[in-house]
């Protein structure tokens, strides 16, 4: 990020005060609804619409909140899904990707179309059928159902092929001399590689599937198999009263974690999310 | 290795993703066409073949046209604004302006929420009486609005949740084409002493279309795909104004129940979809030969 291109035609004089403030009126929009809630989370209900200066801060929000649904519960569900589904990506993407990019065989320029597919038709429209799938197999309201359409990610091969292709050929073939089977040269000489484009994929795929809500929703309704995302919405729903304070704990306190990682980490996250846009 | 082993090779790395791809994507794809040929199973009825009738109802269902209307316009209205509005951000945040750090983490934190939360905090900004709008348009001395509540502006309400959670992100893939942009083109520009603005238009902008192409394609996925905040929201209401189609899907699907007629719905996401693979394939053949 060191050098900018438009150095040469970067606003001087009043330009640049109108664009500064014009940068920061919009930076002040987007932040605002965010602030918002975290006011009337950490204030008292009285406080939640009321903004003045001597409010006194309290966490009784968070801790009603935390009580009054199995949060606890709805994490854990939704860590193993995320996990599952991550490692379960991370192993098929990286086979079939090394497969599109390094070998030849009859058929692939097919097969390779056929995976595409999935960029246009992704699982999050295809509810009806895979809701019917998910019933056949007997695996309705379980956390593996939420995750099984998205394991094997079109989007993650396209990314590693691409990743893959620019290994020199060199090394493959130093490798193979070495004795060393196709996957062990996998394992040796590509996957080490391509630690920046698993780091990206992971990133975002871990924030997509923290995210997700629909699909979800559809194939889970127990408290077992729920993740945060549909446990925050059955809270929200549920008669809650209009309890602003509490709903809004509860919601900063599903996304808690993930704001954490990005406020942390969020240059990764960042460059993460631009290595895996550029094709 | 010899050939024929090395294509085995091949098809088995392959083979677990294929296999996967091919029940959850392929399988569910034409299976959901073939499901729209027939009536919805009910306890004491099997299903059975009743041709294009699903269609035909579709055709004339008042709620199915105003799904796909709500949904263009929904389409129409966030993919404009957002696109542009990244582009500026993009823009502000690549120049040196003071506070770069804090606007880029502004900017940018709507897309890493879950789009149900996001749903959530709005809700409360929007609601009547004790909302921050309410509050805020009390205060010049409008009167009160429901705004999700009226016909008229539950729509851009929702559409106003997804520019705000979209152009963050859109703002990232431009940032980096704006980065890996040679300093020589400002630097030769300047010397033939283009304006800023004739450099923009003249040169980074056509420089940026495989960005913004890349961009609007998403952008065109995600107004059909994502509907998390009608869920949380509006529920379609008032009156179906903010029905679009993948949330009429799930209505039919998931409340009533009509599995067949909503593949048949499906059918007609999976059609809008596939034009604009089509779309996006002729103008990157196009880009290619270009190039």
């Amino acid at each position: 990020m060191a050098t900018s291109t438009t150095g040469i035609y970067a606003p001087h004089g009043p330009a640049r005060v109108v664009e500064t403030l014009g940068a920061w009126v919009l930076g002040v929009l987007w932040v605002l609804p965010l602030l918002y809630a975290f006011w009337s989370a950490f204030h008292p209900p009285a406080f939640s619409t009321r903004f003045a200066l001597d409010a006194p801060l309290t966490l009784d929000n968070f801790v009603k909140a935390w009580h009054a649904a199995p949060f606890a519960r709805y994490f854990l569900n939704t860590v193993v899904l995320v996990t599952m589904i991550l490692a379960a990506q991370l192993v098929l993407v990286t086979l079939a990707a090394y497969a599109f990019a390094r070998f030849d065989f009859p058929g692939r320029n097919v097969a390779f179309a056929l995976v595409l597919v999935q960029l246009m038709i992704m699982p999050d429209v295809l509810l009806v059928e895979n809701y019917r799938t998910m019933t056949a197999l007997g695996l309705k309201d379980t956390i593996l159902a939420i995750g099984l359409p998205y394991m094997a990610s079109a989007f993650g091969i396209f990314l590693l092929r691409q990743t893959f292709k620019t290994v020199p050929r060199e090394l493959d073939e130093a490798a193979r001399i070495e004795g060393c089977s196709p996957l062990q040269t996998l394992w040796k000489v590509y996957v080490p590689l391509a630690r920046p484009t698993y780091l990206a994929y992971a990133l975002v795929s871990v924030s997509y599937h923290w995210n997700n809500f629909l699909w979800p929703l559809i194939i889970t309704d127990s408290v077992e198999s729920r993740p945060v995302t549909v446990g925050l919405q059955v809270f929200s729903s549920t008669d809650q009263g209009i309890d602003w304070s509490i709903i809004s704990a509860a919601t900063l306190l599903t996304t808690g974690p993930l704001l954490v990682a990005f406020l942390l980490f969020q240059r990764q996250f960042v460059q993460s999310f631009m290595r895996a846009g550029i094709r | 290795m010899t050939r024929t082993r090395e294509w085995l090779y091949a098809w088995l790395l392959l083979l677990p993703a294929a296999a996967l791809l091919a029940l959850f994507t392929h399988y569910p794809a034409v299976a959901n066409l073939w499901h729209s040929f027939y009536s919805t199973p009910k306890a004491a009825r099997p299903a059975k073949f009743i041709g294009i009738d699903n269609y035909r109802a579709l055709v004339d269902d008042p709620i199915f046209w105003q799904a796909l209307t709500n949904n263009l316009w929904y389409a129409l209205g966030t993919i404009p604004l957002s696109i542009a509005l990244a582009l500026l951000m993009a823009v502000w945040v690549n120049e040196r302006l003071p506070g770069r750090g804090f606007l880029r983490l502004a900017y940018f934190t709507p897309t890493v929420l879950p789009m149900i939360a996001v749903a959530n905090i709005w809700l409360f900004f929007y609601t009547p009486e004790y909302g921050l709008l309410e509050q805020f348009t009390n205060a010049l001395g409008f009167g009160r609005h429901n705004w999700l509540g009226s016909k008229s502006t539950a729509l851009p309400a929702l559409m106003a949740v997804t520019i705000w959670k979209e152009a963050g992100f859109f703002m990232i893939f431009y940032l980096a084409a704006l980065q890996s942009m040679s300093p020589h083109l400002a630097e030769a520009a300047a010397i033939e002493g283009a304006s800023r603005a004739y450099f923009f238009r003249r040169i980074t902008f056509p420089l940026l279309m495989p960005t913004t192409l890349f961009v609007l394609v998403n952008a065109v996925i995600n107004a059909f795909r994502l509907v998390d905040h009608v869920v949380v929201m509006t529920r379609g209401g008032p009156d179906n104004a903010t029905a679009l189609l993948l949330y009429y899907i799930f209505e039919i699907g998931f409340r009533f129940w009509d599995s067949s007629y909503a593949a048949a719905l499906t059918m007609v996401l999976l059609t809008l979809l596939a034009v604009v693979a089509i779309l996006q394939f002729v103008f990157l053949e196009r880009r290619t030969h270009y190039q």
